[in-house]
C-alpha cells in the first residue's frame, strides 16, 4: 500500500506535492485508442461469428474441420480471437486500475488476469489452427 | 479496494427537529447534515421547518434564514448569492449544485442537504477542497507564452479564436462536477477530475497560450486523464450548464491527433 492510501500514515506533504505526485506516465493515449478501435472492429467480426455458428449448427468434427480449412474462415476466426482477447484484456485492466487501490495487489491482479487471457487466447488460436490444418 | 460503505464514524444519525412557528401556512422541512469536529460525535441530520411565506425563493435563502433566525451554529460557505463565486456548492435533493441557483420549489417533499460527496468534511456543509485546489494549481492555469505581448496593447485574438473558450471560461470552480464523479471518488488522489480537466482544456484551447504541447504532456497519464470513462455525471450536475465531459473528450482527441 502506498503511503498516500494508508490511513495510519501521517501525511504532512503539501497538497500540491501530492497532486503532482510522480508526474505524468506519458502514455495512455494508445491504450485508449486501441480500446475504441478494437470495439469497432468487433462489430463485423462478432456478426461473422454469429453467422458461422448458425451455419455450423449440428455440424460434426469433419464439417468443422472443412469449414476451418477454408483460408478466409481461419483468418477471420484468428482475427476475431486476437481482437476480442486484446479488447477484453484492455477493458479488464481499466476495471482493475479503477477498483484495486493497493499498488502491489494491483500489479499481481493485472499479471494474473492478463496471463489467464494469454492462455485462453492461445488455446483458442491453436484450436483454429489444428482444425485448419487437420 | 474501493469502499462501498461509510466508515463507522461517518454513519449518519437522526438529529434535532426545529418546528415551524404556529400559524405558518406553507411549511417545508429542510434536513441538513450536521457534523462538528470538536464534539467527537457521529454526523446527524437536523430538521428545520421553514415558513416559505417568510423566506426567499432559493435554497440558499432558506439556509441563511436558518442561520440567522433558528440555529446560528449551522456552518456553510456562501458569498455572492448569484452563481458566480461557486462557494455554496452542496448536495441538494441528491444532486450537487449551487444553493443560490436552486429554487426551493424544484424540490418535491423535504429538502435534504449534505456536503459535496466524498470530500473530507471540515464542519457541517463545509468540505475540505485542498486536494482539488492543489490539482488545479498543478495544471498551471495561467497564460504561458514566450512571445512578448505588444508593448502598448493586449494579446489579440480573432472572434473565432475567442469563441473556442466559450463554455470553458464560465466555470466558477465550485467542484460540483468533480465530486459527482465516481472515478474521482475512487481515485481522486491521482485522477484530476472533470473541473480541473475542463480548466486544463480552457488553457489548451486558448489561442494566446503557447504551452499546448507541454500541457498535453502533463496530462497524458492513465490516471490523471484516462480515469475518465465518460460517465457524464459532471455534465449532468454542472449548475452553470457547462460540459466538462466534452472538454475531456477534446483533450483525448488532441492526444490522438498529435500521434500522427
Amino acid at each position: 500500500m502506498s503511503k498516500e492510501n494508508n490511513p495510519s500514515v501521517h501525511i504532512m506533504r503539501s497538497p500540491l506535492g501530492r497532486a503532482r505526485g510522480l508526474g505524468a506516465a506519458k502514455h495512455g493515449a494508445a491504450h485508449w485508442w486501441a480500446e475504441r478501435a478494437t470495439s469497432v472492429a468487433l462489430l463485423p467480426l462478432s456478426l461473422y461469428f454469429v453467422v458461422s455458428v448458425l451455419l455450423l449448427k449440428g455440424a460434426d468434427h469433419a464439417a468443422m474441420a472443412a469449414y476451418m480449412a477454408e483460408p478466409w474462415n481461419a483468418v477471420l476466426f484468428l482475427l476475431l480471437i486476437a481482437t476480442m482477447f486484446y479488447h477484453v484484456s484492455m477493458g479488464l485492466q481499466v476495471v482493475i486500475e479503477d477498483y484495486v487501490r493497493d499498488d502491489a495487489k494491483r500489479l499481481v491482479t493485472l499479471l494474473v488476469v492478463k496471463g489467464g487471457i494469454w492462455v485462453l487466447a492461445l488455446a483458442a488460436a491453436v484450436s483454429v489452427l489444428k482444425l485448419a490444418f487437420s | 479496494m474501493a469502499e462501498f460503505t461509510l466508515p463507522a464514524n461517518s454513519k449518519i444519525g437522526e438529529g434535532k427537529t426545529y418546528k415551524a412557528e404556529p400559524g405558518a401556512k406553507r411549511v417545508k422541512a429542510f434536513k441538513v447534515y450536521r457534523w462538528n469536529p470538536d464534539d467527537g460525535k457521529n454526523p446527524v441530520m437536523d430538521t428545520y421547518e421553514i415558513d416559505l411565506d417568510k423566506c426567499g425563493p432559493m435554497v440558499l435563502d432558506a439556509i441563511i434564514k436558518i442561520k440567522n433566525e433558528i440555529d446560528a451554529t449551522l456552518t456553510f460557505r456562501r458569498s455572492c448569492r448569484e452563481g458566480v463565486c461557486g462557494s455554496c456548492a452542496m448536495n441538494i435533493d441528491g444532486t450537487n449544485t449551487l444553493a443560490c441557483l436552486k429554487p426551493i420549489d424544484d424540490v418535491k417533499g423535504d429538502v435534504k442537504i449534505t456536503p459535496l460527496p466524498h470530500m473530507p468534511v471540515v464542519k457541517d456543509l463545509v468540505p475540505d477542497l485542498s486536494q482539488p485546489y492543489a490539482q488545479l494549481r498543478s495544471i498551471e492555469p495561467w497564460l504561458q507564452a514566450d512571445t512578448a505581448p505588444p508593448p502598448d496593447a493586449e494579446r489579440r485574438q480573432s472572434k473565432e479564436e475567442r469563441a473556442e473558450i466559450d463554455g470553458l471560461w464560465e466555470c466558477v470552480l465550485c467542484f460540483c462536477c468533480s465530486t459527482s464523479c465516481p472515478s474521482y471518488w475512487w481515485n481522486g488522489d491521482r485522477y484530476l477530475g472533470p473541473a480541473v480537466l475542463l480548466q486544463a482544456y480552457r488553457w489548451i484551447a486558448d489561442s494566446r497560450d503557447e504551452a499546448t504541447g507541454k500541457r498535453l504532456d502533463a496530462l497524458e497519464d492513465p490516471f490523471k486523464l484516462y480515469r475518465c470513462h465518460t460517465i457524464m455525471n459532471c455534465t449532468q450536475t454542472c449548475p452553470k450548464g457547462l460540459n466538462p465531459a466534452k472538454a475531456i473528450g477534446k483533450i483525448k482527441q488532441l492526444m490522438l491527433e498529435r500521434q500522427g
